[in-house]
């Protein structure tokens, strides 16, 4: 059996555990750069702010409906969700965290528990450990428990926030019920396909014969429905290290010089080269670009990108920032406004495999120094130690103007107690 | 059974060590003799990790600081920090942190058959008696107050 764990508005329930006022009130969470929406409390979305609305469009409604607005916290968010994690991983044999805030369960060989009771244990549990509500469904595949846990949270005083698929009598109640749009792993594409030859929910769905399926979704949607009519094809991921690691971000202003440019595109490899070292990888590409903002037609426009493949894997801020200044130097043009830029690392192979080369290879004496640098700055906080070539004033910071404080990562931040 | 064709064999292979994880252990200066080896050997620990004695449920506990001086007689003063823990029940007479009417206080808690009372630990002040008008909830309870002295 399966079971998927999946947080309720997770960044609003972040922000209300350490602000319980919040209860209840509308929350919506922005992006980097406190540019759109991307999180929002059930009671946001009934001023029918979508997901990935310009936060410039929506500041009267926030206003006007006294909506509270976030800045992404993600010091905050980040330690909850392992907070959560750790107490899902100890409840059972196995856990596949599947983003910050779900997570797939495997229950074998637990056939003497009583699941209906489990997943009210794991639903208490979670909750009072950490403050964040959960939402648990339970079934025989990973595609069923998906759809239990949607009519979990869908009703959450009837199911209380648990809902086990144990029958074919509930698993086709619960298909029925779900709209095909609805259904993990169903694109948009293929959902507007589906709709439009009547399939109007997930019970229709697995109605369909096999072979037109597979030639219509291919096998991936096959496996889909054979998971929903409650044949397990899909088993545990286990973790993978990620294949691109990219950082990229649209300016707070248009750049024009290439000083400028450069210090971004060095403080962006060295982000990277920082997440390469925190999951034990090395790159042997990276690609870098920049573009001027598309949306304004009156400037002339410009946008262009660049591989530059390495002459050997590394992991360095140095060597990354380096063989990035170089490709930007290649690929920058004056008199042009850009807005965005970024540095996408690629070919990401294990950090200890890196082949001995006879010539040419990293610097051995950087891998101690990164050790030093990744831990003054896990010790200090904020970056503070940096290559010379990035900037050391503040004026590249994120704009974050309605941050909450990280109330479980920083000391000074923690919350104040009345006595 | 299997046997190993020497052909298919690369004539040079390197491999790297892995060095991916480490493994810190105690240092233990004897050097190797022949004698009578010293008695503390066998006890060779660890040094105390007040992290691991002082917190249980990592997952569930946090932090915060003291403002006032309500729970003086309670050892809890202006400025502590206060370790708290969320998993844990919040029964008669245990010392909570709670969220009441937009703030957070940290009192003693005494449960009584329809009504709960936050109690202060200092003469001054005035139990607080809560009531279903309040918006109350115990957000923790206090397992150990750290304090500068």
């Amino acid at each position: 059996m399966f079971a998927l764990v999946d947080c309720n508005n997770f960044y609003a329930s972040c922000e209300r555990v350490f602000r319980p006022e919040l209860r209840g009130k509308p929350i919506v969470v922005l992006s980097n750069n406190d540019g759109c929406v991307i999180a929002r409390s059930n009671e946001a979305k009934k001023f029918g702010i979508p997901m990935g609305a310009a936060a410039y469009q929506y500041e009267k409604t926030f206003t006007d409906n006294n909506i509270y607005v976030f800045s992404s916290n993600y010091a905050l968010y980040g330690d909850m969700s392992a907070r959560v994690m750790a107490i899902l991983a100890s409840l059972a044999p196995e856990i596949e965290v599947y983003s910050i805030d779900e997570a797939f369960l495997k229950f074998e060989g637990c056939d003497y528990i009583n699941l209906q009771e489990y997943g009210e244990m794991i639903v208490k549990k979670v909750t009072r450990a950490t403050g964040i509500p959960i939402s648990v469904g339970i079934a025989n595949t990973k595609a069923l428990s998906k759809v239990a846990n949607k009519v979990a949270k869908k009703f959450p005083e009837k199911t209380g926030s648990n809902y086990l698929i144990d029958s074919d009598e509930k698993r086709i109640k619960a298909l029925k019920w779900l709209p095909i749009e609805d259904v993990w792993g169903i694109g948009r594409r293929h959902a507007k396909r589906l709709m439009a030859l009547g399939i109007k929910n997930a019970y229709q769905f697995t109605q369909l014969p096999d072979q037109w399926v597979r030639k219509n979704m291919s096998v991936v949607g096959l496996r889909l429905k054979h998971e929903l009519e409650g044949k397990p094809r899909l088993d545990m991921e286990t973790a993978k290290a990620k294949q691109n690691i990219a950082t990229t971000r649209s300016f707070d202003k248009n750049y024009t010089e290439y000083d400028h440019l450069r210090e971004r595109i060095t403080t962006f490899s060295v982000t990277c080269a920082e997440k390469l070292r925190r999951q034990k990888s090395s790159c042997n590409a990276l690609l870098i670009f920049l573009h001027t903002n598309g949306f304004r037609s009156d400037l002339p426009q410009y946008s262009r990108n660049i591989v530059m493949k390495l002459p050997f894997p590394t992991n360095s801020s140095i060597e990354i920032a380096k063989f990035a200044v170089e490709g930007l130097s290649l690929i920058f043009k004056q008199g042009y406004q850009y807005k965005k830029a970024g540095v996408i690392v690629m070919d990401i192979t294990p950090e200890e495999t890196n082949q001995i080369s006879m010539f040419e290879n990293t610097n051995p004496k950087h891998k101690v120094l990164m050790d030093v640098m990744d831990r003054l700055n896990g010790a200090i906080g904020q970056k503070k130690v940096k290559l010379a070539s990035q900037a050391l004033d503040r004026t590249w910071k994120m704009k974050q103007e309605r941050l909450s404080p990280r109330y479980t990562t920083r000391l000074s931040e923690i919350i104040t107690i009345n006595a | 059974m299997q046997t190993l064709n020497t052909h298919n064999i690369h004539p040079l292979a390197l491999f790297s060590v892995s060095t991916e994880t480490k493994l810190s252990r105690p240092f233990i200066d004897q050097g190797i003799s022949a004698g009578f080896p010293s008695p503390a050997q066998d006890f060779i620990d660890l040094s105390i990790d007040l992290n691991k004695e002082l917190i249980k449920h990592p997952s569930s506990t946090f932090f915060g600081r003291v403002k006032g001086s309500s729970m003086k007689d309670a050892g809890i003063n202006n400025g502590d920090l206060l370790i708290v823990d969320k998993s844990i029940n919040p029964t008669d007479g245990k010392i909570a942190v709670c969220f009441i009417d937009g703030e957070f206080t940290v009192k003693r808690l005494k449960v009584e058959k329809d009504c709960c009372w936050l109690v202060p630990e200092n003469e001054s002040y005035e139990p607080i008696r809560v009531t279903a008008e309040n918006d109350f909830i115990v957000w923790g309870i206090v397992i150990y107050v750290i304090k500068a002295l």
